[in-house]
């Protein structure tokens, strides 16, 4: 190992900034209030001069703050994000997380020293989409998608170097290639692309439907869940479908991203940063995940095994998958 | 006077058996009034080998019908050996439809087509595509006309896609092989039952989505007829029709009229509805709605 691992954590808040910090966090990321960032949720995200002290707070404690802009700039209005791009950078963030690769070249020509993430949205997945941004704008990290194998992981990330990459190793599991989904476009008009939100609150419905509770994402109704059962959040993707006469989790059971049993081979393979999903959780989630986490990346630099049960049972509805990092999820 | 507006036959994303697939090029070629013709597999390289031996004689055939031939390239390429592929056809000097940065990046400047699949929402990106040497562009599906009038200005570029299911996700999974209870590379190519994709309904029954191996579209159909006008007012250049089972030489030819004024939208789209279409027809990304918002009829 060359470079120390660094644990990667969400900051919804300024709360939630500093309970990620406080509890351990190497670097946390975090983005506007605004359509800049692909996490654009009411009640979330950060002002200007919220934005600056956050940065101070993080690196009065020794962590590193990256800020994301991870939507496609709107046609005729890129200056929204151009001025995001300025305002990160005089805010002290340490890395800009860019996905529109327009954007990527305003913002090495305008800062040219600053330092750039490829984020997970503009879906990198080989060795020559890699070089492209790395090549050409000088992209120091990818974010790799999550529809990779750990083999080819590993590929990537001996090709990218000296580009360090980063995994998600925790939290909510797209199924499909990021920032190249539309499903939520269509259903609702709002997509993670444009606007930074994937079937928004503004668009679920909740109906009652004799012992179950029915959850329509757009109006279309996509998940029931009987009495009793844990009723999670209804993303279109993890929706139960008809398809070919049977009904089904066509797309994805309702699991999330749990890779903690292959962080040893991950850091093996050269992968520099473990990302934890989760901008839109709650301080105690995130407090109890950061400190696992570190926890299992501190015993893993001095060479110890960590308890991997300890982080079961923090995911959603108490299931997990390891996902794509296997083949056979394909 | 306005510009004509080209048609370009998009690249067919479903799994024909391989007889369909050269009856339908060659009907394409003698009958069809497009002028372009994207070829290649893009949604999955484990389809590819079944046309290989048949490609050139179908691009023969339609560059023989007048027709201007582009490769497109795979969506989502990972593998090596998917690399490597279109590294041959660039190499063989193909003219490329680019739909994947990996692809602009081994063009390394040469001049190229730019496909559906790539994320360009501004007009900075698109100056930045046409600099790496992009002459043609086919927008995201999910931009609006408000969108497309700033980026078709000023470059005579700019193709938007006017008809078919619109492509809108892909992933590494395959759900034709996850629907019938296997994986994908167990597939038996069980996705070539659907040749326009497997419905997928919701809960209740209401027609959603279509699922094409490891891609997902919309059940609607797009049908841009309404905007056509619009779309050739603010400098777009061609209007790309995406194929379904349905009879495309005679969409091809609604879609002429159209472009031409000699048929009227309403015309149009009375025409389209009567073939046999997979899903209703649908204009919503390009009203800025929902894209699975239907077409109004008057």
């Amino acid at each position: 190992m060359t470079t120390p691992l660094e644990l990667v954590c969400p900051a919804g808040t300024p709360a939630g900034l500093r309970t990620a910090v406080d509890a351990g966090a190497h670097s946390v990321y975090c983005g506007f209030r605004d359509e800049t960032n692909a996490r654009n949720f009411p009640g979330l995200n950060f002002d200007r001069a919220e934005m600056r002290e956050a940065a101070a707070y993080a690196h009065a404690h020794g962590a590193k703050i990256a800020i994301a802009l991870n939507t496609f700039m709107r046609a005729g209005a890129t200056d929204l994000w151009k001025r995001g791009v300025d305002d990160a950078v005089a805010a002290g963030a340490d890395a800009l997380i860019l996905a529109d690769v327009g954007l990527v070249d305003y913002a090495r020509k305008a800062h040219p020293k600053q330092r750039l993430h490829l984020s997970v949205q503009a879906a990198a997945a080989t060795p020559e989409a890699i070089a492209f941004y790395r090549d050409r704008f000088g992209i120091a990290r990818v974010v790799l998608p999550r529809v990779l194998t750990v083999e080819e992981v590993s590929r990537l990330t001996a090709h990218a170097a000296p580009c360090e990459t980063e995994v998600f190793v925790f939290g909510g599991l797209c199924v499909m290639a990021e920032g190249r989904c539309m499903l939520s476009s269509y259903a609702t008009g709002k997509s993670p692309n444009m606007t930074g939100v994937c079937s928004p609150p503004s668009h679920v419905t909740y109906r009652e439907d004799r012992d179950a509770l029915v959850a329509c994402v757009g109006g279309f109704t996509i998940e029931r869940f009987e009495r009793g059962e844990a009723a999670g959040y209804p993303t279109l993707c993890k929706g139960r479908f008809v398809a070919d006469g049977a009904m089904s989790h066509l797309f994805e059971d309702p699991v999330s991203l749990n890779a903690v049993a292959l962080l040893p081979r991950l850091a093996e393979i050269g992968v520099t940063a473990f990302k934890i999903e989760g901008r839109q959780r709650g301080r105690a989630y995130i407090s109890t995940v950061v400190r696992a986490f570190r926890k299992a990346i501190d015993a893993m630099a001095a060479g110890k095994k960590f308890d991997i049960d300890e982080l079961r049972g923090l995911t959603e509805g108490q299931r997990d998958t390891v996902g794509a990092y296997k083949k056979t999820w394909r | 006077m306005a510009k004509r507006l080209s048609l370009t036959l998009g690249s067919l994303l479903f799994n024909w058996p391989v007889k369909q697939w050269v009856d339908f090029y060659a009907r394409i070629a003698d009958e069809a009034p497009v002028d372009r013709v994207c070829l290649g597999e893009v949604v999955c390289s484990k389809r590819k080998p079944f046309v290989d031996d048949v490609t050139l004689e179908v691009v023969d055939r339609l560059e023989r019908g007048g027709k201007e031939v582009v490769y497109s390239t795979l969506a989502l390429p990972t593998g090596k050996r998917e690399i490597r592929d279109i590294g041959d056809m660039i190499q063989a000097g193909y003219q490329i439809e680019a739909n994947d940065i990996a692809t602009v990046h081994l063009l390394n400047g040469k001049a190229h087509s730019v496909g559906p699949f790539i994320n360009i929402y501004n007009e900075d990106t698109l100056a930045l595509h046409l600099k790496l040497g992009a002459t043609r562009i086919c927008l995201p599906p999910e931009l609006p006309l408000d969108s497309i009038r700033t980026l078709a200005k000023g470059n005579e570029a700019v193709e938007v896609f006017a008809f078919g299911r619109p492509p809108l996700a892909l992933s590494a999974r395959c759900y034709s092989a996850r629907a019938k209870g296997t994986a994908k590379d167990a597939c038996q190519f069980v996705c070539e039952a659907d040749r326009d994709g497997m419905n997928v309904e919701t809960l209740d029954g209401v027609p959603f989505l279509a699922v094409n191996g490891t891609q997902t579209l919309g059940f609607v159909v797009t049908a841009a007829v309404r905007q056509v006008e619009a779309l050739r007012e603010a400098g777009v250049v061609s209007l790309r029709l995406s194929p379904q089972t349905c009879d495309m030489v005679r969409v091809a030819r609604i879609f002429r009229d159209l472009a031409d004024g000699s048929t009227t939208p309403e015309e149009a789209g009375e025409s389209l509805s009567v073939l046999h279409l997979p899903g209703p027809l649908s204009d919503g990304f390009l009203r800025g709605v929902p894209g699975c918002t239907l077409t109004e009829v008057d």
